[in-house]
């Protein structure tokens, strides 16, 4: 029997692949994939000082909505450092990523140590940020999550069209008076949000595969972009209800894992089928 | 009447390298060939007049400011500035025309200018290949989707990056084809060039560049063997007419 609350999770966990696999196909198009790793990681110390920030201030450390608030600001300075390295064109993006990517992480793990020793914040299950513990979410954690990624899949249906003219050809899409700037960071707000959304239940090592992952498998199997987001957001809904529903049966099994792995095995199926003719 | 486009002391500079210094000049309706030396900021020249990269200048589209008549300009990039494994269809592509005539960003494109697209496909003899996933089209094809986009925008001006570069036999007469009939509908086309040998025989006008304007205007007047020579620095002469 599945009870409430796992029901209340394993579709918060559907819409969180969901959102991943449509947002994701256009962070792949876009190739914004290694920006999304980067702000899962980044997302990390902000976690863990909105954690520190609950426990000091007396509240619940527990409560996702600051937690994920935290991760979210975090992440955003991740973005905003790496934007700093990279501008002069000195450093290049993957190197840029590398170090941000590291730096913040480091420096989330060795906060996350000193919060495990503070008896308010040891409580927030902060440990399962990282590699994901589905079968932790209570029901508002789960609600939570599936409608910012609810959220997220609506903004992509409603600018289907200028996000595709975007990933096509920028240059065109400017000429042709599109806010591709805007259009820019939207798109990379709506990763962040799928991201950020995504901690708690895969993790921030494994929440990149999410996003990526069920898009690549699409892309491989279809040849328009609708069909592509339409598989890819089946496939991440269903590799989030596979992980979700093994975190329940094995709770020793991070969560983070069992997803990526079901959504390797589409990948690989995808790779051995290829796109008709 | 009003050119097309004015320039008006346009300079780009890319970091520390100037890349267009100071060009003012005025297009007029018809087919002008714009050449030069590589680096000699050809595809610059088109990507300043549409703000793609930043400018000091003046620059009038129709006596106006780009964005008062946008739809009235299209462009057409190089083949090669975009991922043709991207999952889309030729009418995917030659659709994107559309988009700042929608009033919705959803769903399917409206029935009206699904047939814009297909009429503009048909004209670079594409209609075959509408459904085709543009990966599998030939270099020439692609590049005849990509005249076909800048065609369903039905615009006034046409700036264009090399459309004639690498392609086929068959490709490229489709393409001077759809030139001569945009020219006979007093359509105005800008076109980055590196054939010398086409230009006398099709084109109506140059603009020769060699990181500056070195020489301008009807071809007879214009395309003659000293601006040639000065550049190109003197190399292809035996090419010009």
């Amino acid at each position: 029997m599945i009870g409430h609350n796992t029901f209340v999770v394993l579709l918060g966990c559907a819409a969180l692949g969901l959102a991943a696999g449509v947002v994701g196909s256009f962070a792949l198009l876009r190739g914004r994939a290694l920006l999304a790793d980067a702000i899962g990681h980044a997302a990390l110390p902000g976690v863990v000082a909105a954690a520190l920030l609950a426990a000091a201030l007396g509240g619940e450390a527990r409560a996702l909505g600051p937690l994920l608030l935290g991760g979210a600001l975090s992440g955003l300075l991740g973005l905003w450092a790496l934007r700093m390295l990279t501008a002069s064109g000195r450093i290049r993006a993957d190197a840029g990523i590398a170090v941000v990517l590291s730096a913040f992480y480091a420096l989330g793990t060795v906060g996350l140590s000193v919060a495990q020793a503070i008896p308010g914040a040891a409580q927030a299950g902060l440990p399962h940020f990282i590699l994901g513990q589905a079968a932790t979410l209570t029901t508002g954690d789960a609600l939570v999550a599936g409608t910012l990624a609810l959220g997220a899949v609506g903004a992509v249906l409603a600018l289907f069209q200028p996000l595709r003219a975007l990933c096509f050809d920028e240059a065109h899409a400017a000429a042709l008076g599109l806010p591709v700037r805007r259009l820019d960071a939207l798109l990379l707000a709506l990763i962040l949000l799928v991201t950020i959304a995504g901690l708690p239940a895969v993790g921030l090592i494994l929440v990149v595969a999410l996003l990526i992952v069920p898009a690549a498998a699409a892309r491989l199997l279809t040849r328009r972009l609708p069909g592509m987001v339409a598989l890819a957001g089946g496939l991440g809904a269903l590799a989030g209800v596979a992980g979700a529903l093994a975190s329940q049966r094995l709770p020793e099994l991070p969560t983070g894992a069992a997803v990526v792995l079901a959504g390797l095995v589409f990948f690989t199926f995808a790779l051995f089928l290829r796109r008709p003719s | 009447m009003t050119p097309p486009l004015s320039l008006h002391g346009v300079s780009v500079r890319y970091g520390d390298r100037p890349a267009l210094s100071d060009v003012t000049w005025d297009a007029v309706p018809g087919l002008t060939a714009i050449l030069g030396p590589n680096g000699a900021g050809k595809s610059t020249l088109l990507r300043a007049a549409l703000g793609l990269v930043p400018a000091t200048g003046e620059v009038r589209f129709f006596g106006r400011t780009l964005a008062e008549v946008r739809n009235r300009v299209a462009f057409l990039p190089q083949r090669a500035s975009v991922d043709w494994d991207f999952p889309a269809t030729a009418l995917d592509v030659v659709g994107m025309a559309r988009l700042p005539r929608l009033r919705r960003w959803w769903g399917r494109l409206p029935r009206a200018d699904r047939d814009a697209a297909l009429a503009a496909l048909d004209a670079v003899g594409m209609a075959d290949f509408a459904a085709r996933q543009i990966g599998r089209l030939s270099g020439g094809q692609q590049q005849r989707v990509f005249l076909a986009r800048a065609l369903a925008q039905q615009a006034d001006l046409f700036l264009m990056d090399e459309p004639l570069a690498a392609v086929d036999a068959v490709t490229e007469r489709a393409i001077i084809a759809v030139l001569h009939r945009l020219v006979d509908d007093g359509k105005t086309v800008l076109m980055v060039h590196h054939d010398l040998s086409l230009v006398s025989e099709h084109f109506t006008d140059v603009l020769l560049l060699a990181g500056r304007v070195i020489a301008a205007g009807p071809v007879r007047e214009a395309f003659t063997e000293d601006s040639v020579a000065r550049a190109f620095g003197g190399l292809p002469r035996m090419m010009v007419a």
